[in-house]
């Protein structure tokens, strides 16, 4: 069967992460990984795992992506750069994966919206961040039931599965989930608040999704809306666990996460960054099946005079 | 017999209306904010604090709705001070640049930056941003009692490098004995640049706040967090007035009214006080086993609610490793605890 081949951006834990869940996948296939150091471990992998690699950052894919095919990028880079990554890869009619919290292209978390872009006029989709993926379904699942004035969601995440460019940037991380809450999670205001906890051994990934109803919450109704959501996610992040609620106290609604990853390059405990890889993929495998069908059609690249 | 400490000058920074607002669950008026202030200026202290407990952007479902936003308290404060500085807390994760560029323009002019006592690295952007809008800028390392004097050291070092110029060691769980004050600070003063200020923050858990204080002050810090009566989280900071006697008794300067700050602690803020502020069993529970001081009312509220006792879940919690910020875990922690009572059953 066809697959869409596709180039990684970064070689880091992402990007290596990425390598592993593109080669289980029926429809996409993982052929560039782009790096800037040649002598980063994650170019070294990529090549054992039978990728081409560059050292020399985008540019130096580039050349090569008419010949070889590549139709789809993922950018695990950062914010800084990814304009600029995905402006080149885009005139030359990829489709891009924006993993880093750059969101020039629509937010996408899949459960909720991602059905809207399988026509195409798209030439890049954001991720978010973690704590986007991980809890913007919930809130979705309740703001379909009844209308939500607010929406709290707090992410505690392991030290060890943190970072330097989160670390260095929290409140990129905050503006972008907290307006992505809004955005796809339905609510009218939202906030997002992180936790870096350093206990050994690592804790897994927990999130607490608050929703303020604005009238009182039909308990029965968020429940099963809520449940089936976690069904929906779990289709491609089986660590997705609920741990305890919905709870109701007055007017809030109380959810609280568990989200384990599936250990293929990162440990288990960093659900946080699975849920990003995994929502990627899964994102670019409904596209790459449109693809395939000729359906799915890139928007027309601006032609600069 | 003069004491060893006798001369040094220590600044008194005063945490009534911040710390404090966590042991009136986040409640304090305008008007006992300012009134409170205005006696705290008047007994020449020469820092307060004011802010929602959990600092800049606390105002949340996890940690509490104030009466008033933080631009409003702060305002209200800093135009009524002859020479006291306003403070406030920021929390990276929580808080962020925006509201700290709000605070100070409401009057704010000194900032603690706080981080987990091992992640001072997710604090760069906001202490760079502090330094640039002119703040007089602290790197506050919290809960410091899981990471050993050279970890604290090395966290320390690096907030240094982006620019705080006070580093606070930060008791947050009242859990540090004197020996452990006395290595942190000393540690801290060996590696930091002789310029750099070094502060300690104390809670009264195990009722050491200020034979903690003097130990720091004996080890090199010149900066001390303490409130009136104690106000504050837990079984209180280390009690101003107290520190302050103890401190003129040691032929230490403060520059500070010791009578009318035993004033304005028995005249204003004990009679306000929802509880008193004292080791009690919940509050010497978080002490002993290391909690968050701020847990303590979350947990009593959620021990109401699911009938798991709330020294049960604080040392539960403290077994968990659950650091500040981690108030949503209290409830979770005694859902869990009440589904293995068969006080709770799962929706699913």
């Amino acid at each position: 069967m066809t697959k869409i081949k596709c180039a990684l951006i970064g070689s880091g834990n992402i990007g290596t992460d990425l390598i592993y869940k593109l080669q289980r996948s029926p429809v996409l296939e993982p052929v560039w990984m782009v790096g800037i150091d040649p002598e980063s471990e994650g170019l070294r992998r990529a090549a054992d795992m039978g990728l081409k690699t560059t050292s020399e950052g985008v540019d130096g894919l580039l050349p090569h992506v008419k010949a070889d095919g590549v139709q789809m990028a993922f950018d695990a880079t950062s914010a800084y750069v990814h304009a600029e990554n995905s402006r080149k890869l885009n005139e030359l009619g990829v489709m891009m994966i924006d993993l880093t919290p750059a969101a020039i292209g629509p937010l996408c978390v899949p459960p909720v919206n991602l059905s809207s872009y399988a026509e195409g006029g798209v030439t890049n989709l954001n991720m978010i961040s973690c704590a986007g993926q991980a809890t913007i379904p919930i809130v979705n699942a309740v703001s379909r039931v009844q209308p939500v004035d607010y929406a709290e969601i707090v992410a505690s995440l392991s030290s060890k599965s943190v970072g330097p460019g989160t670390r260095a940037n929290l409140d990129e991380f905050t503006y972008t989930t907290s307006s992505a809450i809004e955005k796809i999670g339905g609510a009218k205001r939202g906030k997002a608040l992180a936790i870096i906890n350093p206990a050994e051994p690592p804790m897994i990934m927990r999130n607490t999704i608050y929703c303020q109803t604005a009238e009182a919450p039909d308990e029965a109704a968020i429940i099963a809306s809520v449940l089936e959501m976690i069904g929906e996610v779990q289709k491609y992040v089986p660590g997705y666990r609920l741990v305890n609620g919905p709870t109701f106290d007055g007017t809030t609604v109380a959810v609280f996460m568990e989200v384990a990853g599936l250990g293929d390059y990162l440990p288990k405990y960093a659900g946080n960054l699975d849920i990003m890889t995994a929502a990627a993929t899964r994102t670019a495998e409904m596209i790459a099946e449109k693809m395939i069908a000729g359906t799915f059609k890139l928007e027309a690249p601006e032609v600069l005079a | 017999m003069k004491s060893a400490l006798d001369g040094r000058k220590v600044t008194l920074h005063d945490m009534s209306l911040r710390d404090g607002m966590h042991a009136k669950r986040e409640q304090i008026s305008i008007e006992k904010m300012v009134e409170i202030a205005t006696a705290l200026d008047d007994a020449n202290v020469p820092y307060l604090q004011v802010t929602h407990g959990a600092g800049l952007g606390g105002n949340s479902i996890q940690h509490g709705f104030a009466l008033a936003s933080n631009p409003e308290y702060i305002h209200a404060v800093a135009s009524r001070m002859k020479k006291a500085v306003v403070s406030v807390l920021l929390i990276p994760g929580l808080g962020t640049m925006k509201e700290l560029k709000e605070a100070h323009e409401a009057g704010a002019r000194s900032v603690h930056v706080a981080t987990h006592c091992t992640e001072a690295d997710t604090s760069p952007q906001h202490i760079a941003y502090a330094r640039e809008l002119g703040f007089d800028t602290t790197g506050f390392l919290m809960m410091a009692h899981l990471n050993d004097a050279k970890g604290l050291a090395e966290q320390g070092k690096l907030m240094e490098s982006y620019g705080a110029q006070t580093i606070y060691v930060t008791d947050s769980a009242g859990y540090m004995l004197g020996q452990d004050v006395t290595e942190a600070i000393s540690r801290l003063r060996d590696v930091l640049n002789p310029e750099t200020e070094l502060g300690f923050h104390g809670h009264h858990n195990l009722g050491l706040g200020v034979s903690n204080s003097i130990a720091a002050i004996a080890a090199g810090a010149n900066r001390i967090d303490a409130s009136l009566a104690g106000l504050g989280a837990g079984a209180g900071n280390c009690p101003i007035e107290v520190l302050a006697a103890v401190l003129d008794r040691m032929g230490v300067e403060t520059g500070v009214d010791l009578f009318k700050l035993m004033d304005a602690a028995e005249d204003i803020v004990v009679p306000m006080m929802d509880q008193i502020v004292r080791a009690d069993r919940e509050a010497l529970t978080l002490g002993y086993a290391g909690v968050y001081s701020t847990f303590l009312l979350h947990a009593k509220r959620a021990a109401k609610r699911f009938g798991v006792p709330a020294r049960d879940i604080l040392v539960e919690l403290g077994a968990r490793k659950m650091i500040a910020g981690q108030e949503d875990m209290i409830i979770d922690t005694a859902m869990t605890m009440a589904k293995a009572r068969g006080l709770l059953e799962s929706v699913d």
